[in-house]
C-alpha cells in the first residue's frame, strides 16, 4: 500500500479498482474526525506543497479541497483563472512546466476541458487530483457521494440509485455511475433524452425516461444541476417546463410514499431540478454530502501522498 | 533537359490499361516513351532496376493542405511537395483554407509558382467555392481555372447554404469543373470534438453524430441531380454516406467522393486517453464505418483515396483535446497504410488500390498521369510493396509531425518517385 495505493494521480473512477475505492472511503471514516476536533490538524502532510488551480469557477469544491489541504497541514497556494489558459495566452503545458520548475508535491486541477486533468498528470511527475474536467469526470464528488450513502444505508451493493437530470454535461453523473457499479450498486439513468448522452446505456446503466417512474425505483435521487450556463444549446424548452416535468418535487415523492434518500451536488437551482421542500426537507443528505467532502478529500491527498491507509493507527494521534 | 531513364525489370501496373507484368519502362523528355521488353536506352540514359519493385504511374492526391500562403511554420508548398514525392505522389490538389484564401487569381498563381520552384511533386491549386470563404458570395471560378486551379472548394468549411452549393454546381458546369464539398451540417456538428458514441459518453466529450455528414452528403447528392452538376464529396467517414453515395451513382448521378487512410484504418477509440493526434474533421467514427468505407473502395462507390494532409505544429496538438486542431499528416504514410490495411488483408488487390491512388483520382478532376500510356506524362513511382517499415515521424520530409501512426510498423513505401521524367525522390539518397 501507500504510494502505489492509489498510483500517481486520481483522474476518474473509471480507473479505480473496487479495492481502490473502499480503501478511500475506509481513510475517509478515519479522517472524519479530524473535522469534528476543536483543534481541526493533524501534520500528515506537513511539508508538502498543493497548488490548487482552478481555471473554472468553483466554490464548493475549491473551499473543501482547500480545508482538506489545511487540516492536513499542507502549505497550499490557489491560483484561479476566470478565463482559461488560453485566454491568458499561456498553454496548459506550460502552466504545467512551469509548475514543476517549482518543485510542489500535488497540483488540484478544475479546468473546463474534460481530459486536463489527465493531460496534466502526464506532464509532470507532482500528484494531480481532478476537481472536474470539463464533462468527463469529478472523482472526489463521486467519492463523497459514495460515502454519503455508505453512511446511510451501511452499504453499497445492491442499492439501486437513479441520476436525474442533465446527464449530458454532467462529470458528476459519470463518476457517480462508474463509483456506484463498481461497489455493486444498480444505477439508473433518469431525464429528457435531449439531456442523456449517446449510448450511455453502454455503460451498465438503465434509462428511465420519467421522474416518477425514477422514484418509485430508487432507494436514492442522485438529482443533477442543469447547468444553466450550458443551457444555450436549447437541449430543453424552459426551465419551467423542466421543473413541471423533471423536477423533484414534494408532490412526487409524497405519491411514491417510500423513504428516498435524496443527494445533490450543489449548486442547487431551486425550484428547478429540485424543489426547495425536497432540498431542506427530511429525504435530503445534501449537507451531509458536503461535510463529508472534506474527509473524502483529505483521505484523497492523503493516500496519493503516499500515507498509510492504516492512518489512525499509525499516526492518529500525533 | 534531363537524361533519358530507363527502369528495368520492375512489375510494371498500369491500372488505366489493366496491364501488369514484368517490363520497362523508358522516360524520354518528360514522357512515357515506351513500355515493353528489352528495351535499350539510348547512350548515357539513367538506368534503374527495379527487379522486384512495382512500377507504377504516380500517386496523386486530390486533397492535401499545403498551408502556404499564411501558415509556413506548419507547412510550405516546397515541404509538401517533397513530402509527397516521398510517398510516391507525383502530384497532390492543394485546398484554398490558406491565409489569404485562395480566392483570387493571384494566390492560385503564386501557389503555382512556388511548386515550379520547389520542383517535386506537382501541385494543383484548387480554388475557393466563395470569395474568403465566407460562404455567401461565389468566387470567379472563371479566373481561377484560368489561373491554373483545377477544381473549386471551401474545404474546412462546409457549404451551408443549398443555394450557394446550388449555383456552385450549375456555374461550375460552364467549365465542366468538378465542385468539392467538405460535407458537415454545421448545427449538428458545432462544438463537437469527435464523433459522437460511446467513446465520447465516456470521455465526456461533444460529439459528432454521423448524421451530421450524412445529412450534408444527402442534400449534396441531391443538388447534384437536381442541376447535373458534378459534386465531389471529400473525406467520407461514415455507413451512411457510403450507403447513400451507392445510391446516387446507381442512379447516375455525378457524383464522385474520396476516404482518407485514416478513416479506413482507425475508429474512434484512437481518441482514447485524449489523444489529439486521432482527433479530426470528419472525426475517426465506428467499426461498422471502418468496415463499410473499405466495402465502398472496393467496390467503387467511393472513387478514390485521398490523404487530407493536414499539418499543424506539435504544440497545438499538444494541448486539451477540446482545443487541439484537426487534422494529420498524410502523404508520408498513406501508401503504406493502404497496403497494410488493405492490399495485405485481402480486401483490395495492388492494381485495383493503384487504381484508386492514382488512375481514377486523374480521371476525377481532370489531371495528367494516372497511366502509363506512350506519350503520357512521365510521373512514375517505383514502389516497394512488401517493405516493412516503422512509421518514424521525426523523419518526414513534412514540416509538421502530427500523426496517430508514429511507431507503427507498415508494409509499402515508395523507392524512386519521378516527376515530369526528373527523380524527384530516390530512397536509396534519403
Amino acid at each position: 500500500m501507500g504510494a502505489a495505493a492509489l498510483g500517481k494521480d486520481l483522474i476518474g473512477l473509471e480507473t479505480l479498482s473496487p479495492q481502490q475505492l473502499r480503501l478511500i472511503l475506509d481513510t475517509a471514516e478515519r479522517f472524519k474526525e479530524v473535522s469534528e476536533r476543536p483543534i481541526k490538524k493533524v501534520p500528515a502532510l506537513r511539508g508538502k506543497t498543493i497548488v490548487n488551480l482552478f481555471f473554472e469557477a468553483s466554490t464548493r469544491t475549491r473551499i473543501s479541497f482547500e480545508f482538506a489541504e489545511k487540516r492536513l497541514s499542507a502549505d497550499t497556494v490557489n491560483v484561479a483563472s476566470s478565463g482559461s489558459s488560453v485566454s491568458k495566452g499561456e498553454t496548459l503545458v506550460d502552466t504545467a512546466r512551469n509548475l514543476e520548475a517549482m518543485r510542489i508535491d500535488m497540483v488540484v486541477i478544475r479546468h473546463q476541458a474534460s481530459g486536463s486533468a489527465e493531460f496534466l498528470g502526464r506532464r509532470i511527475r507532482s500528484n494531480v487530483v481532478n476537481a472536474g474536467d470539463g464533462k468527463h469526470e469529478h472523482p472526489t464528488q463521486g467519492l463523497l457521494d459514495l460515502l454519503t450513502l455508505r453512511d446511510r444505508f451501511g452499504k453499497i451493493e445492491g442499492l439501486k440509485v437513479a441520476i436525474c437530470g442533465d446527464v449530458l454535461h454532467s462529470r458528476v453523473a459519470r463518476s457517480n455511475i462508474w463509483g456506484l457499479k463498481k461497489l455493486g450498486a444498480e444505477v439508473a439513468v433518469c431525464g429528457p433524452a435531449s439531456l442523456l448522452p449517446r449510448d450511455i446505456a453502454a455503460l451498465g446503466v438503465e434509462v428511465i425516461p420519467r421522474i416518477d417512474e425514477a422514484i418509485r425505483w430508487a432507494d436514492a435521487l442522485n438529482v443533477l444541476r442543469l447547468q444553466l450556463e450550458r443551457m444555450t444549446g436549447g437541449f430543453i424548452p424552459s426551465l419551467r417546463e423542466y421543473n413541471r416535468v423533471f423536477g423533484v418535487t414534494r408532490e412526487r415523492l409524497d405519491r411514491a410514499g417510500k423513504d428516498i434518500v435524496i443527494m445533490h451536488p450543489g449548486p442547487m437551482n431551486r425550484g428547478v431540478e429540485i424543489d426547495s421542500d425536497v432540498a431542506d426537507g427530511p429525504h435530503s443528505v445534501i449537507l451531509p454530502q458536503v461535510t463529508n467532502g472534506v474527509a473524502v478529500r483529505m483521505a484523497v491527498l492523503y493516500l496519493l501522498a503516499g500515507g498509510n491507509p492504516d492512518w489512525q493507527q499509525h499516526g492518529g494521534g500525533e | 533537359m534531363t537524361r533519358p531513364i530507363l527502369i528495368r525489370g520492375g512489375r510494371v501496373i498500369d491500372p488505366a490499361r489493366r496491364t501488369d507484368g514484368i517490363a520497362d519502362v523508358y522516360l524520354a523528355e518528360g514522357r512515357i516513351a515506351s513500355v515493353g521488353l528489352n528495351i535499350t536506352g539510348e547512350d548515357g540514359c539513367e538506368v534503374i532496376d527495379a527487379k522486384g519493385k512495382v512500377v507504377t504511374p504516380g500517386l496523386i492526391d486530390l486533397h492535401v493542405h499545403l498551408r502556404e500562403p499564411g501558415f509556413e511554420d506548419l507547412e510550405t508548398v516546397a515541404t509538401g511537395a517533397m513530402a509527397a514525392a516521398a510517398g510516391g505522389f507525383t502530384a497532390v490538389c492543394a485546398m484554398p483554407n490558406t491565409d489569404p484564401p485562395l480566392d483570387n487569381q493571384g494566390a492560385i498563381g503564386f501557389v503555382i509558382s512556388q511548386a515550379q520552384k520547389a520542383g517535386k511533386a506537382r501541385v494543383y491549386p484548387i480554388g475557393t467555392i466563395s470569395v474568403g470563404q465566407k460562404g455567401e458570395k461565389l468566387s470567379e471560378f472563371g479566373e481561377l481555372l484560368g489561373a491554373g486551379a483545377i477544381a473549386v472548394s471551401d474545404d474546412g468549411k462546409p457549404v451551408m447554404s443549398s443555394h450557394l452549393m446550388r449555383t456552385a454546381l450549375e456555374y461550375a458546369k460552364t467549365f465542366g469543373c468538378p465542385v468539392a464539398d467538405h460535407c458537415e451540417e454545421i448545427t449538428l456538428a458545432e462544438g463537437g470534438a469527435m464523433h459522437e458514441g460511446i467513446v465520447a459518453t465516456r470521455l465526456g466529450l461533444k460529439g459528432i453524430p454521423a448524421a451530421a455528414e450524412e445529412i450534408h452528403v444527402a442534400r449534396d447528392i441531391i443538388l447534384s441531380e437536381l442541376t447535373g452538376g458534378h459534386i465531389h464529396l471529400c473525406h467520407m467517414s461514415t455507413r451512411g454516406s457510403a450507403e447513400l453515395i451507392r445510391r446516387a451513382k446507381d442512379k447516375g448521378l455525378r457524383v464522385t467522393a474520396e476516404v482518407t487512410p485514416h478513416h479506413f484504418t482507425l475508429t474512434h477509440a484512437a481518441c482514447e486517453g485524449y489523444n489529439t493526434n486521432a482527433k479530426m474533421n470528419p472525426p475517426l467514427r465506428e467499426e461498422a464505418d471502418v468496415e463499410a468505407l473499405r466495402e465502398a473502395l472496393k467496390d467503387g462507390t467511393i472513387d478514390v483515396i485521398a490523404t487530407d494532409h493536414a499539418p499543424h505544429h506539435y504544440d497545438a496538438k499538444e494541448r486539451e483535446f477540446d482545443d487541439a486542431p484537426n487534422g494529420i499528416l498524410g502523404l508520408e504514410t498513406a501508401f503504406g497504410l493502404a497496403v497494410t490495411e488493405l492490399v495485405r488483408p485481402g480486401i483490395i488487390a495492388l492494381p485495383d488500390l493503384l487504381y484508386r491512388m492514382s488512375t481514377r483520382p486523374a480521371q476525377v478532376f481532370g489531371l495528367p498521369g494516372g497511366t502509363l500510356a506512350v506519350g503520357g506524362p512521365a510521373d512514375v513511382a517505383v514502389l516497394d510493396p512488401e517493405a516493412e517499415w516503422t512509421v518514424e515521424p521525426s523523419r518526414f520530409f513534412s514540416k509538421s509531425r502530427n500523426t496517430p501512426f508514429g511507431g507503427r510498423r507498415l508494409l509499402g513505401r515508395a523507392d524512386l518517385t519521378i516527376v515530369r521524367g526528373r527523380i524527384v525522390y530516390d530512397r536509396a539518397g534519403d
